[in-house]
């Protein structure tokens, strides 16, 4: 078993099931979904070996697995997964499931759907289990055409119509990798011309950066543009905008995958890249982005409060919650950063399940506001059952995924920031606020008969609801299943962020 | 032995209420005779364990200074540990049983009370977490399991408010709530935060050694505001002023609901979590002024507005209010022993009215205006015993449960400051006004409803029960605590001795006396006109009967400050944030089509383009020779 190459079975499943299902029929539907479904469940059940197998007192990258495939420019087919990336890997391939589930009943070209679905979840999981940038960035680049064409053509068009949706969420996408790619190539030359030889190896670039062998200027320089990158792919203010535009015009799957997985790629890419590769760009910009997270947890918060459109409230209160990632990422130690890593999941599952919720009823009623829709917990108790989960580990509740990383974030990011700390701690306030007001609105009130023909979810619709629930509420009453693996991750971080916890002279970020 | 066990596996207490959470949610809703056995049972189960961990508690002599502690890892990362367990000493003791009590109880009444309902299942579902949460916050070990229980508690009160969810004011009432307590939490949480951060624990043992050390080395600022901070969490669960307003509201729930979550448990846990975390509390001694200052405010404040209400179960509620407000008085002074024996004998006679009140209502068809009863004596001999009895004890009148406990917090009360002193006998003359009002209007007086008089009943066996259960106790457990030395076990330092001042009990008797002659003058006897005071006391009387407008205030202030900015904020993420953005984005299309009219394929336009370009090249050229010929 341990020579089985169970990283790249993982990557691969979607891949081949994207491949097999070019030459099925377009007519054969069921058997489109059929084979995209078992493609995940093989793929979860491997990522779930691996998460139970992986060793934590070990900690480090496991897995591996690293193939020389450009000699020239030191390019490797490395993959592996370390207490950082696992919880992600995992995160994605529940969502990745879920959203197959959740796109059962497409009815227009089912076949494309769930081929440009398959390559996006392929492009997902090949960025996290990366170990070599240029095959992270290879991903990340694939990422983005199935999105393009899946908005544009499944999308839905309401406030914005989803070819300006499709064309937000592609350009944002884009030009955060073009800011990303001139750092990871500033950074590629750089760390060449002082290692003497060529390469791509994560590892290698964090041991480079870490010894100081990167001056203070260029970490600040190359921090800013990889910055630029993963924070607009982590809607961080101002350049969020897109988010929730983008996820208005998705079809459910891509929202589901976007909010759950997709844009975590920038929180994860600060850590992996900008935290352990430009330990002193970091703590240079550390103050800023705390600034910046502030700005979305209340600001977004605020937003969502004066949505009418699910998808909407949704989409800025994920940019809202993305704050809470950004500050535990900003304070710089192991509590916060294992916060912000665990917060990644823990709004992954909740926001996966909200829009898989939302999408439910989008397609049995087509109505998304919220002045529109009421009284459904009548005609569908089971999704009603799911909204309430996705709301309540949304508000924080104790028991669900969202409170023990949301704790964390805030113990670790109360000495370092307090007046921020408090700032962020009183967004449980608005996002219940906004939270219940949907709620409410939507789930209760007195029945309404024009919704009497819809059906419940039943059967395979019912899929999205467990898949998530389960880690939602299994997460939840025991934390330390996600926490103990992200802190095997991130506990291999603490010499180098006391080591730059220790470099003098920054007051704020300013000299 | 038995309780050795139940001692040994404390943690089942809130752990069987759960699993049938589970089960009903899961599998046995839809089947709702079968869903009521399995809570009741399990509550039974509950009760029996509670009943054993507070022998073994008497037997092996636990006491708050030894307690006995069980606990496990929940959560460890980066030096910040997180334990659940159960922690038991008596005051732990004190409260399971009175939860456990109360909530079999409860569960026995709502078997009759919510016959027919269609969500009968889902109904002892809620409950059955409810329990569980509610034991599970009794238990705590430390400040983090007493939140985490303290919001699935809350979690509780929002669903079973909004139980009907197809009324709007039920669901209304159960998002205020909801929001309201969560304000509290927010303090709360940041007491928390400040605590594992000053001292690396939460631990209440072990922060019980630290603090007192803590401030006698560095003062008492930094443990000022946390002890503040962490006493907002209180302020709103045990609706204290000003974030009280959640609970009259909170009345749109089933009346099974308010009789066990907002008045006999949950609601106290505010209560008990200051005197859990009383010896933090008593080392500051400003903020046990505060403490009292909102206790007593609020026990007046609240009982100046039960006296206009007309709802049965709101009048009710404000009296809630009304009592938190004393036991919180009792804490502020430091009675902690004053205030749980408060705590326990009101949970009875509390849970006792608003089970009375449900019957009542029940009978009359779910009418809730006292006025439009009346004369519900005869029909309901029973129901109408019971609740004079509730009536009595609230009252304070010897020897029913009240008198002894509201006894104690007089004495203190008066022991540290005759003003709150004053405040606290004068709420109590009210509180025996509107009960006696209340008990009045509704069994005494000429029935309102000659049609509804008539189709009133006894209620059915099931809620008779409870009942009597909890007469019995509100006769018994006040003498019965003062007798058997309640004090000696529930106590924070010196055992507490039980004493009785002839002169505040009886001058507190007295009074109590005379407000229920006037409550007879003006309802049953009619000498004096209910209207006319109401006139005559003018703007008292509109305040009082509109809540002082607090709620209007809110509403305003919501408003404003939240719905306003809110619009504000989405108007500029709208045409500022991604005003720049599309401004770019049409930069770059107009540039681009500007462009691409250069390449429209039409020949002419190329050649005239052509042209152009050959005949400003040409100009230049000659310039640029004019140029260098001149300077040749």
């Amino acid at each position: 078993m341990t020579s089985f190459p169970l990283l790249s079975a993982v990557l691969l499943a979607p891949i081949c099931a994207a491949v097999i299902l070019c030459f099925v029929s377009p007519k054969a539907a069921q058997s489109v979904r059929v084979i995209a479904a078992s493609a995940m469940t093989v793929a979860l059940a491997l990522t779930l070996y691996a998460f139970f197998n992986y060793d934590m007192t070990a900690g480090g990258m496991q897995f591996t697995e690293s193939i020389p495939w450009i000699k020239d420019l030191g390019v490797h087919y490395a993959l592996g997964v370390d207490g950082i990336s696992l919880p992600m890997l995992l995160l994605t391939d529940l969502i990745g499931l879920a959203a197959v589930y959740s796109s059962w009943n497409i009815t227009n070209r089912p076949k494309e759907f769930y081929i440009l679905l398959m390559i996006l979840i392929a492009g997902v999981t090949g960025t996290f289990i990366a170990t070599d940038l240029f095959i992270f960035l290879l991903c990340y680049e694939v990422v983005v055409i199935p999105i393009y064409i899946m908005v544009i053509i499944w999308g839905s068009t309401k406030r914005v119509s989803k070819e300006y949706a499709g064309m937000k969420l592609t350009i944002y996408l884009l030009m955060g990798s073009a800011f990303m790619l001139v750092g990871v190539v500033a950074l590629y030359l750089a760390v060449g011309d002082v290692v003497g030889f060529r390469t791509f190896d994560m590892q290698a670039l964090a041991v480079a950066g870490q010894n100081g062998l990167l001056s203070e200027e260029f970490q600040i320089f190359a921090f800013l543009l990889l910055l630029l990158g993963f924070g607009s792919l982590l809607s961080m203010f101002p350049f969020h905008s897109w988010s929730p535009d983008g996820y208005a015009g998705a079809p459910t799957a891509v929202s589901m995958i976007h909010a759950g997985v997709l844009k975590k790629i920038g929180g994860y890419g600060l850590i992996r890249l900008g935290l352990l590769v430009l330990p002193l760009g970091a703590r240079f910009w550390a103050p800023l982005i705390a600034g910046l997270a502030i700005i979305n947890v209340m600001y977004a918060a605020y937003i969502a409060l004066a949505q009418k459109d699910l998808k909407y409230v949704i989409g800025y209160s994920s940019v809202s919650h993305m704050g809470y990632v950004l500050l535990g990422f900003a304070c710089l130690n192991v509590v916060s950063v294992s916060g912000a890593v665990a917060n990644m999941v823990a709004h992954g599952v909740m926001s996966a399940l909200f829009f898989s919720m939302i999408g439910f009823v989008y397609e049995k009623t087509h109505l998304r506001s919220v002045t529109e829709l009421r009284g459904l917990a009548h005609q569908m108790p089971r999704v009603a059952t799911g909204f309430m989960l996705a709301g309540m580990a949304s508000l924080g509740l104790p028991g669900l995924i969202g409170f023990i990383p949301e704790f964390t974030i805030f113990v670790g990011s109360f000495s370092v920031y307090p007046v921020f700390a408090i700032l962020a701690i009183s967004g449980i306030i608005f996002t219940a606020l906004y939270t219940l007001r949907v709620l409410a609105k939507v789930l209760f009130g007195p029945r309404d008969s024009k919704f009497d023909r819809y059906k419940d979810a039943r059967g395979v619709e019912m899929m999205p609801l467990v898949i998530l629930g389960i880690a939602l509420v299994g997460f939840g009453i025991f934390p330390q299943a996600l926490m103990g693996m992200v802190g095997s991750g991130t506990e291999q971080l603490m010499p180098l962020l006391d080591r730059i916890a220790e470099v003098p002279g920054f007051i704020g970020g300013i000299r | 032995m038995f309780y050795d066990f139940a001692l040994e596996h404390a943690w089942l207490i809130p752990l069987l209420p759960a699993m049938a959470f589970v089960v009903i949610g899961m599998i046995t809703r839809s089947y709702g005779k079968l869903s009521a056995a399995i809570a009741v049972c399990m509550s039974f189960i509950s009760f029996l364990l509670s009943s054993g961990v507070t022998y073994a508690l008497v037997n092996y002599g636990i006491s708050v200074e030894q307690p006995f502690v069980q606990q496990l890892n929940w959560m460890h990362i980066g030096g910040v540990n997180i334990s659940m367990g159960v922690l038991i000493d008596p005051l732990t003791a004190m409260m399971l049983m009175v939860v456990s009590t109360v909530s079999l109880l409860v569960q026995i009444y709502s078997v009759g009370y919510m016959k027919g309902d269609k969500g009968y299942g889902r109904f002892f579902a809620f409950l059955s977490l409810f329990a569980a949460s509610m034991l599970g916050l009794v238990l705590a070990v430390n400040f983090l399991q007493m939140y985490v229980f303290w919001e699935l508690v809350g979690l509780c009160s929002y669903l079973l408010i909004g139980f009907y969810y197809y009324k709007v004011s039920a669901r209304e009432a159960a998002k205020k709530a909801f929001m309201t307590t969560r304000v509290g939490d927010f303090g709360l949480l940041l007491g928390i935060l400040l605590l594992q951060i000053n001292f690396g624990t939460l631990d209440f043992m072990e922060l019980r050694e630290i603090i007192p050390a803590y401030i006698s080395m560095a003062g008492t600022g930094m443990m000022t505001i946390i002890a503040l901070l962490v006493f907002v969490g209180p302020i709103g669960k045990s609706g204290q002023f000003p974030l009280h307003v959640w609970l009259p509201d909170a009345m749109e729930g089933p009346t099974p609901v308010s009789a066990l979550i907002h008045a006999a448990t949950m609601v106290v846990a505010g209560v008990y979590l200051v005197g859990r975390a009383f010896f933090m509390f008593t080392e500051l001694p400003c903020v046990m002024n505060v403490i009292a200052w909102v206790g007593g405010f609020t026990a007046f404040f609240a009982a100046s507005i039960a006296f206009t209400q007309t709802a049965i179960k709101r009048i009710l509620a404000y009296s809630t209010i009304s009592q938190l407000g004393y036991m919180m008085l009792a804490l502020g002074v430091g009675s902690l022993t004053a205030s749980f024996f408060h705590l326990m004998t009101h949970a009875f006679f509390k849970a006792l009215l608003f089970l009375c009140a449900g019957a009542v209502m029940h009978a009359m068809a779910d009418e809730a205006n006292i006025f439009k009863m009346g004369g519900l004596r005869k029909k309901m001999p029973i129901t109408f015993a019971t609740m004079t009895i509730g009536v009595l004890a609230i009252a304070g009148i010897p020897p029913f449960a009240g008198f002894f406990s509201k006894d104690e917090i007089l004495l203190a009360a008066a022991q540290v400051s005759t003003p709150l002193y004053v405040l606290a006998t004068l709420t109590a003359f009210m509180t025996a006004f509107y009960m006696a009002r209340l008990l009045f209007v509704t069994f005494c007086a000429d029935p309102a409803d000659e049609e509804s008089y008539e189709h009133a009943h006894e209620p059915s066996k099931f809620m008779l029960f409870p009942l009597i259960v909890l007469a019995a106790l509100a006769v018994v457990s006040g003498l019965w605590g003062h007798l058997e030395g309640f004090g000696q076990w529930v106590r924070f330092g010196h055992p507490h001795e039980a004493g009785i001042d002839m002169t505040i009990a009886v001058s507190s008797t007295i009074l109590s006396f005379i407000a229920f002659g006037i409550a007879w003058n003006i309802y049953v006897a009619k000498r004096w006109s209910s209207d006319t005071i109401a006139e005559k006391t003018g703007i008292l009387y509109k305040l009082s009967y509109n809540k002082f407008y607090i709620d209007e205030i809110y509403e305003a202030l919501i408003k404003v400050f939240v719905d306003g900015v809110a619009k504000v904020f989405y108007w500029i993420d709208i045409y500022i944030v991604d005003g720049v953005v599309n401004g770019l984005a049409h930069l770059v299309g107009g540039i681009s089509w500007i462009l691409s009219k250069a390449q429209n394929g039409q020949a002419q336009h190329y050649s005239g383009v052509f042209i152009c370009g050959v005949v400003i090249l040409v100009a230049y050229s000659l310039y640029y020779l004019a140029v260098l010929g001149g300077a040749l």
